[in-house]
């Protein structure tokens, strides 16, 4: 028996260790086109403690370690590139507190956002959180170390800017804690202590986080979605940039796609309105359609589609079952609103290119400040051919995204070396430098953001 | 050897995107509903990981180990995938698993619990290798008779008929339907295992032998109407056993009885007092959509006072027995093992029975019970005991 898997096992106890080839098999897989990559090691945590022992007896073995969430970046940022020990984070999944009038949650870096929502509805109908698009088994720690964004991303920004305070493993096996919990407050503020903002972003190169203090939101009594439609791209970044003035909305996206065919090449917007009463709701919708909306519907340029109560949870699993396929990624980009003709009618090329029906999404961030937008490829699992495909139209969409001026969200290998060859030279020697500090030894999952 | 291609859901399996939801109850409380995934939590033992794992098998990137069939087995087939799963092909994933487990069995490449299992079904007629001749044991002192042409066929099945703890709502049942005066008779010594776990496995061909004698034997009797005490057996004689030209009318217990109740022919007026919450049995909810005739039964009893699991109907979290895993027991021994999360759920309610419609449940829930060390504060109780007290009816 090797010595490292018998310093796990008394870590962690027996059943929550793996040098099986079925579990090897298994955290190898990203579910998008990332190639596949065996830890050496699958183990699952239930405390920071036991994570802070493995860390240090990572470090004393020189072994990589790779954390994973739910394993939905779908952009291989858990694949265990060069080895070592894959930690699955998902055993560590309580909600420790939810404070109702500070309107905040405080998880364990494990709680699938499936969970707090249950949670919320079950326990605290009155608050909510921003869910991203993804599905259910995401956890909330994962979502904010990418800097992923939800519903409610256009009132409140990055779902990592909703952060009150967080604890970490770092690298060298310390348990620290960031915002007014690090001076044994309560979890009710990230500000104003000074800013160590080194885990936002870094994928797990920099630390494990094992809690989050996550701010939440007022909970409507009424919440549903509105649907309008354009036909020309070009209107969409003003339709956008109107809906935000008015400030009576909780989410807007729009969205175009090539199946069904019906309705390709049309942009259909989804606007999450929320209200505590008819009156309120019927205030909203009037500002919104009549007065802000109304004059490309009295001029055809747009249609309203109606309004339904009640939010379908994201779904977009079933993208991955396009052509009976059961594959799909995306690049996700942060770019000016301004860009989305130009950003559609690009990824439409490439989607064609490759043979790919084009599936393409912006969700506003912020007042307008900014938008996520991505653009879908499916492929066929079991046809290497279309995985092929769909892998070099992703990286045409890389190259395309930084082009356009904007930013690419969680990028994998590929995009991350893009970035890093557009980054300011002073800034990348920063990070080269803040993580030869935390993390001496490389072992923080190597590969993803390696400022050489 | 079956290659992928050759696989049944060879051109399907693929499509399984990992995506998680087979893991949550309905309104997602947590990812515990599972339950080999909850008893492990590694993605390995959620449906997606199986699925994952099969197609590797079948396509030489991984190979068979010991490790990857006790995977494969730990599934209790209790549906819960198949209830979440958001695609269109979530009809056919607990197929796929079944079908992977059969071509264990196929290769004769099982783990020796399963082995051993089936050999005891296959040579003894049940799962314990007790002699067959011991199957009417149950029935000493009772008085039932013998099936004989009468409106009922009373099914018991392997663990009603062996398990000392199951006798007892075994006989408990019976003594409702004679107090009843349902006209019914037994097979005892002469019932044979109704295979639905067997099926489960995989073993489709000793399956097919367990349906047709079953089917068989039922026919020279002049059998048209069955009330079985399991789930299991309900399942496997009203959805497989017509494949085999085995058309009976059948009835889970609680159906039978709630008629009962609800027509005025089974006075429960003596009553029980208690706070009651209620365990849904796979076999009956997610795989037979009945959900109600428990509740009703419960809620019609003078004295219960009703209290739900927060996880229950399609969200109920399986004891952890079905597919054979009462007796290979490959989810037991620890607090994650569902049956031990269900009775901590059923504690957490505030309830002082458990109620259990099964006896793969009350069997695996009662041994859960013991472990949490909660005996002096939660008791386990079959619908058919609880309804004999309120029948007035003694042990």
């Amino acid at each position: 028996m090797d010595s490292v898997y018998e310093a796990l096992v008394e870590i962690v106890g027996p059943e929550h260790v793996s040098s099986q080839p079925e579990e090897l098999f298994i955290y190898s897989w990203d579910l998008g086109t990332t190639e596949p990559h065996r830890p050496d090691y699958a183990v699952a945590p239930r405390t920071a403690e036991e994570i802070r022992k493995i860390v240090q007896l990572a470090n004393k073995e020189k072994i990589p370690v790779v954390p994973l969430g739910g394993g939905l970046s779908l952009a291989g940022l858990a694949v265990p590139f060069k080895g070592g020990i894959l930690l699955d984070l998902k055993r560590m999944d309580d909600i420790i507190e939810v404070n109702e009038r500070a309107r905040y949650a405080l998880v364990e870096c494990g709680v699938s956002q499936g969970k707090l929502t249950a949670y919320l509805e079950r326990h605290h109908p009155h608050l909510t959180h921003s869910e991203p698009g993804a599905p259910p088994a995401a956890t909330i720690a994962g979502n904010v170390v990418i800097h992923g964004q939800g519903d409610l991303a256009h009132p409140y920004g990055f779902n990592s800017d909703m952060i009150n305070g967080l604890e970490v493993v770092t690298p060298t096996g310390e348990i620290c804690q960031f915002g007014s919990c690090a001076i044994g407050a309560g979890w009710f503020t990230l500000h104003p202590l000074p800013d160590v903002g080194l885990f936002l972003g870094w994928t797990g190169t920099t630390g494990i986080i094992t809690k989050v203090s996550l701010r939440l939101f007022p909970c409507k009594k009424i919440r549903g979605m509105a649907q309008f439609v354009v036909d020309d791209e070009d209107l969409v970044p003003e339709v956008f940039y109107k809906i935000t003035h008015t400030q009576m909305v909780e989410d807007i996206m729009a969205t175009s796609q090539a199946i069904p065919p019906f309705s390709s090449e049309l942009h259909h917007f989804t606007i999450n309105i929320a209200a505590d009463s008819e009156k309120e709701l019927e205030f909203k919708l009037e500002i919104v359609f009549d007065d802000t909306l109304g004059e490309y519907i009295h001029k055809g340029d747009g249609g309203y589609l109606g309004f339904i109560r009640g939010l379908e949870r994201p779904q977009l699993s079933k993208t991955s079952d396009w052509r009976k396929g059961g594959g799909f990624e995306y690049v996700g980009s942060i770019m000016p609103i301004e860009q989305y003709p130009e950003c559609y009618r690009r990824g439409k090329e490439i989607s064609e290119r490759h043979d790919i029906p084009y599936t393409v999404l912006a969700r506003c961030i912020g007042t307008a400040h900014a938008m996520m937008f991505s653009w879908t490829y499916a492929f066929n699992r079991a046809d290497p051919k279309t995985i092929e495909h769909a892998r070099e139209a992703l990286h045409e969409t890389d190259d395309l995204a930084l082009e356009l001026g904007g930013t690419i969200w969680k990028p994998g290998l590929y995009g991350q070396r893009l970035v890093m060859e557009k980054l300011n030279p002073n800034t990348l020697e920063l990070m080269r430098k803040i993580k030869q500090l935390l993390d001496p030894n490389g072992i923080m999952n190597p590969g993803n953001w390696e400022a050489q | 050897m079956m290659a992928l291609a050759d696989f049944e859901y060879g051109d399907t399996i693929h499509r399984c995107f990992r995506c998680g939801y087979c893991k949550f109850p309905v309104d997602w409380t947590d990812v515990n509903n599972c339950p080999a995934y909850a008893r492990y939590r590694m993605e390995t033992y959620s449906c997606g990981g199986r699925l994952w794992l099969t197609r590797a098998w079948l396509s030489d990137e991984i190979d068979w180990t010991a490790h990857f069939a006790h995977i494969m087995f730990s599934c209790t087939a209790c549906k819960n995938c198949e209830a979440k799963c958001p695609l269109s092909f979530n009809v056919d994933i607990l197929n796929m698993i079944t079908a992977a487990k059969g071509e264990m069995v196929e290769r004769g490449t099982i783990p020796p619990l399963v082995k051993e299992f089936l050999e005891n079904i296959q040579r003894h007629g049940n799962p314990y290798g007790t002699p067959k001749a011991k199957r009417g044991d149950w029935l000493d002192g009772m008085g039932l008779k013998p099936y004989q042409g009468q409106d009922y066929l009373y099914y018991v099945g392997c663990i009603g008929s062996y398990d000392t703890r199951a006798q007892e709502i075994a006989r408990a049942l019976g003594a409702v339907l004679d107090r009843a005066g349902v006209s019914f008779g037994v097979l005892g010594v002469e019932e044979g295992c109704d295979g639905n776990d067997v099926n489960m496995i995989g073993e489709q061909g000793l399956f097919e032998v367990l349906a047709e004698d079953n089917i068989a034997q039922f026919k020279d009797l002049g059998v048209h109407r069955i009330v079985t005490l399991s789930p299991h057996a309900y399942n496997a004689i009203k959805n497989e056993y017509p494949c085999y030209e085995g058309d009976f009318e059948v009835l889970h217990y609680t159906q039978l009885l709630q008629c009962l109740i609800s027509d005025g022919d089974l006075d429960i007026s003596k009553g029980f007092e208690a706070r009651v919450t209620f365990h849904d049995p796979c076999f009956l909810g997610r795989w037979n959509g009945e959900y109600e005739a428990s509740r009703e039964i419960l809620q019609a009893i003078p004295g219960v006072t009703f209290i739900e699991l927060e996880k229950n109907r399609e969200s109920a979290l399986c004891c952890g027995g079905g597919g054979g895993n009462f007796y290979i027991d490959f989810l037991g021994g620890s607090p994650d093992s569902p049956s031990r999360r269900r009775v901590r759920e059923a504690h957490e309610t505030g309830a002082n029975i458990l109620a259990v419609a099964c006896p793969s449940c009350l069997n695996m829930l009662e041994d859960a019970v013991k472990s949490e060390e909660l005996e002096d504060k939660i008791s386990v109780q079959d619908i058919s005991e609880i309804v004999a007290k309120a029948c007035g009816i003694t042990a």
